[in-house]
């Protein structure tokens, strides 16, 4: 379990998180979801005690995680960017890690067959693909069998095999009922493999909620109507709480009730409708339209 | 490819604990961590031999060129071994970048992150770097200093030069001393990369304050040169007699290391403080 309590860090007059507050529980997988530069990979260091709060409070299975007496098996984290010798050994790397919570030869062989890294155990971490470094730095953070796995992006650089080999492991480890928070800038990446969500922008949270409460709250749907009366059947709809949109040609753009009442309500005023769509907007778009206000860096030209 | 994933079947002694593996960071199992790391790395194992063959190689091309060493009133045993330890002004640059290295390559990589989440409480990563260094060093610089010594003397007595031994005033102490010299030496070069966390930085203040620092104050006027024999190089070199290498006013050998070891303590407070403190 990961408790986050008024969590704020400040570089000089950055804010990168601003009195975050939130609960990781174990059993389940929990998607950390935000554009990039909302502050995920801040926190996640913050997590692992590797920054310091400006203010607030962070616990890893109910304690201050620098003074856990076994930190390997309480927190196993994989950082953003990468965080292994290339000088050593893909083996040396993950023996160094082991060593220090007396953990033997036997685990480390089983998490390097684990992610898949058998065939260059041996050779120097620094001519791997950013694959590799990922599957690396994954059976490192699974080394202690940890009881809470943080995983920073870690399907980045993995192709569709290893990002499969992620989403089933990630099901796996919460099966065990451990506590697994895995950060994404990617909606659709999260909608497959978490239960709950923790979305991010600008170093606050914006939501906290479970998958399907959070695409059925952003989402705004509606119905689109084809008919050639688009003027008096938009007089017909017109309530408080119902928009429509006309974009000049012969569709409508109807939000805040049902094809079903629409059809009705046509049906009685004897106007024709050609076509009745109700039309939801993807999670994608769904977390577009939850952070769009938050968005650090906009891409330079929207075309 | 039809690969075939498993998923490992659900642990069957309850959902709140999980099997784990890890046990809690002693400061041994830190150590063994720092040596795992110190050996599985080609860069220490080419410092250290170029080391060694500087102190051994420069000793043996001075002993065996020039006009043999002769023992007299002007020129002791002691300083006969002073020539020949010479190749220690350069070794000591390859073990300084040891020790550098020793934290700036973490820093450089990344690694760090992945050393201190495992080590949170961090301070136990700096003591077992520089345990782990000097256990490697010490042995190390004993044995190039010792080959050194017998390799030079041998060369000298074949060309006619004076027999010197261990025995002689000042000798033993000469040989070890310089193991002991280059030892804290590496200790500062891990202090100095826990501190500016850049090999570059580490390497530059390094290189400042063992080469360039000494040699400009040689050159100072006689009245403003009163702090000269304490600059870490001046007052350490003195265990191996390197001060008569320059003249001047010196410190006693083992007030000189004395001193330099207090550079070295309070270098390695100062990265302890920084380490603790700061982000990583």
């Amino acid at each position: 379990m990961i408790e986050i309590d008024g969590l704020t860090k400040r570089y000089g007059d950055k804010t990168a998180v601003d009195g975050l507050s939130f609960v990781v529980e174990p059993g389940v997988v929990t998607g950390f979801l935000g554009p990039n530069g909302a502050g995920k990979s801040t926190t996640m260091r913050m997590i692992a005690g590797l920054d310091r709060p400006t203010s607030g409070t962070v616990r890893v299975n109910g304690t201050h995680y620098p003074r856990a007496a076994a930190p390997m098996s309480e927190l196993g984290i994989l950082l953003d960017a990468r965080s292994v010798h290339p000088g050593l050994s893909a083996r040396n790397n993950l023996l160094a890690l082991a060593r220090t919570a007396g953990i033997g030869r036997r685990r480390v062989d089983e998490v390097i067959e684990l992610a898949g890294l058998g065939e260059v155990a041996g050779t120097r971490a620094g001519g791997f693909s950013l694959g590799m470094g990922q599957r690396l730095g994954v059976a490192a953070a699974l080394l202690g069998q940890p009881r809470t796995v943080v995983l920073d992006e870690p399907v980045n650089g993995l192709d569709p095999d290893g990002v499969r080999w992620i989403r089933l492991l990630l099901k796996s480890l919460a099966a065990e009922g451990r506590t697994v928070f895995v950060s994404s800038h990617l909606m659709s990446e999260m909608a497959q493999t978490a239960t709950r969500l923790v979305v991010l922008g600008r170093g606050k949270l914006i939501s906290e909620s479970s998958v399907e409460d959070f695409t059925g709250h952003a989402t705004t749907s509606a119905v689109l109507v084809r008919t050639p009366e688009t003027a008096r059947l938009g007089q017909v709809l017109a309530a408080p709480g119902i928009t429509v949109i006309h974009d000049g040609t012969d569709l409508l753009r109807v939000s805040g009730t049902t094809a079903e009442q629409i059809g009705a309500a046509a049906w009685r005023a004897h106007l024709p409708v050609y076509e009745l769509t109700p039309t939801h907007a993807s999670l994608e778009e769904a977390f577009m339209e939850v952070t769009k206000d938050s968005i650090e860096y906009h891409a330079g030209a929207t075309r | 490819m039809s690969a075939v994933m498993q998923i490992r079947p659900v642990s069957t002694h309850g959902a709140s604990a999980p099997a784990t593996v890890a046990g809690p960071v002693t400061q041994i199992r830190v150590i063994r961590a720092e040596w795992t790391k110190l050996r599985g790395l080609r860069s220490t194992w080419w410092c250290a031999l170029i080391a060694v063959v500087l102190i051994v190689g420069l000793s043996a091309a001075i002993a065996g060129s020039g006009a043999p060493y002769k023992i007299s009133a002007a020129n002791s045993a002691a300083g006969g071994v002073t020539i020949s330890l010479i190749g220690i002004l350069f070794a000591q640059l390859m073990l300084g970048m040891l020790g550098v290295l020793a934290f700036s390559g973490e820093y450089a990589t990344g690694m760090i992150r992945a050393t201190l989440a495992v080590v949170p409480s961090r301070l136990p990563v700096l003591w077992a770097k520089l345990i782990v260094l000097v256990g490697l060093m010490l042995p190390l610089t004993l044995l190039a200093a010792v080959a050194e010594f017998f390799t030079a003397t041998a060369l000298e007595s074949s060309r006619g030069g004076s027999a010197i031994s261990l025995t002689d005033p000042g000798v033993l102490r000469e040989v070890v001393g310089a193991s002991l010299y280059l030892t804290v030496i590496a200790v500062i070069g891990v202090a100095l990369g826990a501190l500016l966390r850049r090999t570059a930085a580490g390497l530059s203040v390094f290189a400042a304050m063992f080469l360039v620092v000494p040699l400009v104050a040689a050159y100072l006027p006689q009245s403003i040169k009163g702090f000269t024999p304490y600059l870490p190089s001046n007052a350490g070199g003195t265990i191996w007699g390197a001060g008569k290498l320059f003249g001047g006013h010196q410190l006693g050998p083992w007030t000189g290391f004395a001193v330099l070891c207090g550079y070295a303590v309070v270098l390695t407070g100062l990265a302890a403080w920084r380490l603790h403190r700061r982000d990583a």
